[in-house]
C-alpha cells in the first residue's frame, strides 16, 4: 500500500504560489484577449462583406480545428523560421491561447446572437434605430444572457488549457510541480495537490456563475 | 401629389427568389385615411406593408411617405441605412408577435425609440412614454416585464411604443392574430381610437367586422395582385369580385365588435 505523505509538499509552497499566480494572470490575459478576438470574429463571420465573413471563418476553422498543443509549438518554434518574427515563450503562449480560445467564443458569440428572434431586430428598426443601435440596445443584451453558460465553459477549459505552456517551459503550476516531483520524488502528491488548486479555483467561480445567471433570468 | 396623398405606392414589384410576392402594386392612403388590406395568406399583405416602411426593400416601383420617397429597380441606389433609419422614425409598425424586448420594462421599451433615435432626455423620454402607456389603458404596469403581461397587454404596450416616436402613420401587422379571441377586443378599441383621432392607418387584418367598422377603404389581394378596392363597407357588403365574395364567405362581415375587457 502506496504510504501518502502530502507534509513534503508544504516545503515546495513558493514554488506551488508562483506557479499558480502564473497560472491565474495568465487565464485573465487569455480570456480577455481570447473574448476580444471572439467579438470580432463573431462580427466578422455576420457581416455583410463576403471578404471578412470568408476571413473570419478561416480563422475560427484554423483554430478550432487543429490542436493547442501543435498550436504552441508552432507559434514558438516555425513562426521565427517562417516568418522572422521571435517571441518569447510566455508571448507565444499567451497569443496562441488567446486565438484558440477566441475561435471558440467566435463561435459562442454569433450562436448566442443568431439565437435571438428576428422579430427583435425588426421592432428595433421599425423604431428607427441603425443596424448597430439594434445589435448594441436590443440584440447583445438579450444574446448575452444566452451565451453566458457557454463563455463559461469554455473559459474553464482555457483556465486548464494554460497547463500545456509548460512544454514552452512558462513557469505556471503545471511547471512547477514537474520541477517539485523531480526534486522531491513524490509526484503522486505533487500532481494531486495540483489537480485539487484547479478544482478549489473553478469550482466556488462556477458556483458563483450560476448564481449570476438565475439573478439574470429574473427579466425573461 | 397632392397634400392629401400620405402614402403614395406606384407599381411595386417584389420577389423572394423566383416567387413574385408583389405584382405591380399601387396604392394611395390619404392623410387621416384608415386602410385596410385582406387576402388569403400568401396574397402579399404583410410583404406590402413591410414595403411601406421599407423593412422589406422592394425590387421595383416607387414608396412616398409624407415628403420623403424612394425609387427602386434598375439604375436606382439603394437607400443607405442612416437615411433607411430616418424614415422609418417616421412610421410606427405593430406586429403579430409584438416583438417587445423582454429584457426591458414596459416603461423602458416605450422609451426605448425617444431615447435612442430622437436622443430625447431620459426625463422627457419618461413623461412621454407614461403618456403613451395611459392612453392605451396600462399606465399601472410601467414597471412590469413584458413576460408578465398577457397578449392584449403586450400588443397595446407595443402600441404605445410605436406611438412614443410620434408616428405620421401606423402600420398594423395582423395586430390581434396571435391573440386569444377574449383579448382581441381590448387591442381593436385602442386602434378604433387611434383612427378616430386622426391617425393615417394601413391595417392588414383578418377581422372583417373591425375593417368594415373602422376603415374607409378595403384592399383585397390575392397572390400578389390587388383584386379589389373600394370604400370598405361596399366592397365588404357587396363584392363584385367572385375572388373577394369567396374570400368573405369564410367570414362573419358585420356585427358589434368583440367587447373589450376594461383595461387592467
Amino acid at each position: 500500500m502506496y504510504q501518502w505523505d502530502f507534509g513534503i509538499l508544504w516545503s515546495y509552497r513558493w514554488l506551488f504560489l508562483n506557479g499558480l499566480g502564473v497560472t491565474v494572470g495568465f487565464t485573465v490575459v487569455i480570456v480577455v484577449c481570447g473574448l476580444l478576438f471572439g467579438l470580432l470574429g463573431a462580427f466578422g463571420s455576420l457581416s455583410r462583406f463576403r471578404a471578412l465573413r470568408l476571413t473570419a471563418l478561416a480563422f475560427i476553422e484554423a483554430f478550432r480545428c487543429t490542436p493547442i498543443l501543435v498550436q504552441l509549438i508552432w507559434f514558438y518554434y516555425a513562426l521565427p523560421i517562417l516568418a522572422g518574427v521571435e517571441m518569447t515563450p510566455i508571448t507565444a503562449s499567451a497569443l496562441a491561447l488567446s486565438l484558440y480560445g477566441g475561435s471558440f467564443y467566435s463561435e459562442i458569440i454569433r450562436g448566442g446572437i443568431v439565437s435571438i428572434d428576428s422579430g427583435q431586430s425588426e421592432a428595433g428598426a421599425a423604431l428607427g434605430m441603425t443596424p448597430i443601435q439594434t445589435m448594441r440596445r436590443i440584440v447583445l443584451p438579450q444574446a448575452i444572457k444566452r451565451m453566458i453558460p457557454a463563455l463559461m465553459n469554455q473559459s474553464i477549459i482555457q483556465f486548464k488549457n494554460t497547463s500545456l505552456v509548460s512544454v514552452l517551459a512558462v513557469p505556471d503550476l503545471v511547471y512547477q510541480s514537474q520541477v517539485a516531483a523531480h526534486d522531491s520524488y513524490r509526484p503522486l502528491e505533487t500532481y494531486t495537490a495540483v489537480a485539487v488548486a484547479y478544482a478549489a479555483i473553478l469550482i466556488p467561480l462556477t458556483i458563483i456563475v450560476r448564481r449570476g445567471e438565475k439573478r439574470l433570468a429574473v427579466s425573461e | 401629389m397632392s397634400d392629401t396623398t400620405k402614402i403614395e405606392i406606384r407599381s411595386l414589384r417584389k420577389s423572394f427568389g423566383s416567387n413574385e410576392v408583389l405584382k405591380n402594386i399601387n396604392l394611395d392612403v390619404a392623410k387621416g385615411g384608415v386602410v385596410a388590406l385582406i387576402g388569403p395568406s400568401g396574397s402579399g399583405k404583410s410583404t406590402l406593408l413591410r414595403c411601406i416602411n421599407l423593412l422589406v426593400v422592394p425590387d421595383g416601383g416607387s414608396v412616398r411617405v409624407g415628403d420623403t420617397s424612394f425609387a427602386f429597380g434598375e439604375g436606382a441606389k439603394l437607400p443607405d441605412v442612416k437615411t433607411l433609419a430616418r424614415f422609418r422614425a417616421t412610421t410606427g409598425m405593430v406586429f403579430q408577435h409584438f416583438n417587445l424586448f423582454p429584457h426591458m420594462t414596459t416603461l423602458q421599451n416605450v422609451m426605448e425609440g425617444p431615447v435612442t433615435v430622437r436622443r430625447m432626455a431620459k426625463a422627457d423620454a419618461e413623461k412621454l412614454a407614461r403618456a403613451q402607456l395611459a392612453k392605451v389603458g396600462l399606465a399601472e404596469k410601467a414597471d412590469q416585464y413584458p413576460a408578465t403581461l398577457s397578449g392584449g397587454q403586450k400588443q397595446r404596450v407595443a402600441i404605445a411604443r410605436a406611438l412614443a416616436m410620434e408616428p405620421d402613420v401606423m402600420l398594423f401587422d395582423e395586430a390581434t392574430s396571435a391573440l386569444d379571441p377574449e383579448l382581441v377586443g381590448e387591442v381593436l378599441n385602442v386602434m378604433q381610437r387611434l383612427a378616430s383621432e386622426g391617425m393615417t392607418m394601413v391595417i392588414v387584418t383578418h377581422e372583417i367586422a373591425f375593417a368594415r367598422e373602422v376603415a374607409d377603404r378595403l384592399i383585397f389581394m390575392r397572390d400578389g395582385v390587388v383584386v379589389e378596392e373600394g370604400p370598405a363597407r361596399q366592397v365588404i357588403d357587396n363584392p363584385r369580385e367572385a375572388a373577394t365574395r369567396a374570400f368573405l364567405s369564410h367570414f362573419h362581415r358585420t356585427g358589434a365588435l368583440p367587447p373589450a375587457t376594461p383595461a387592467s
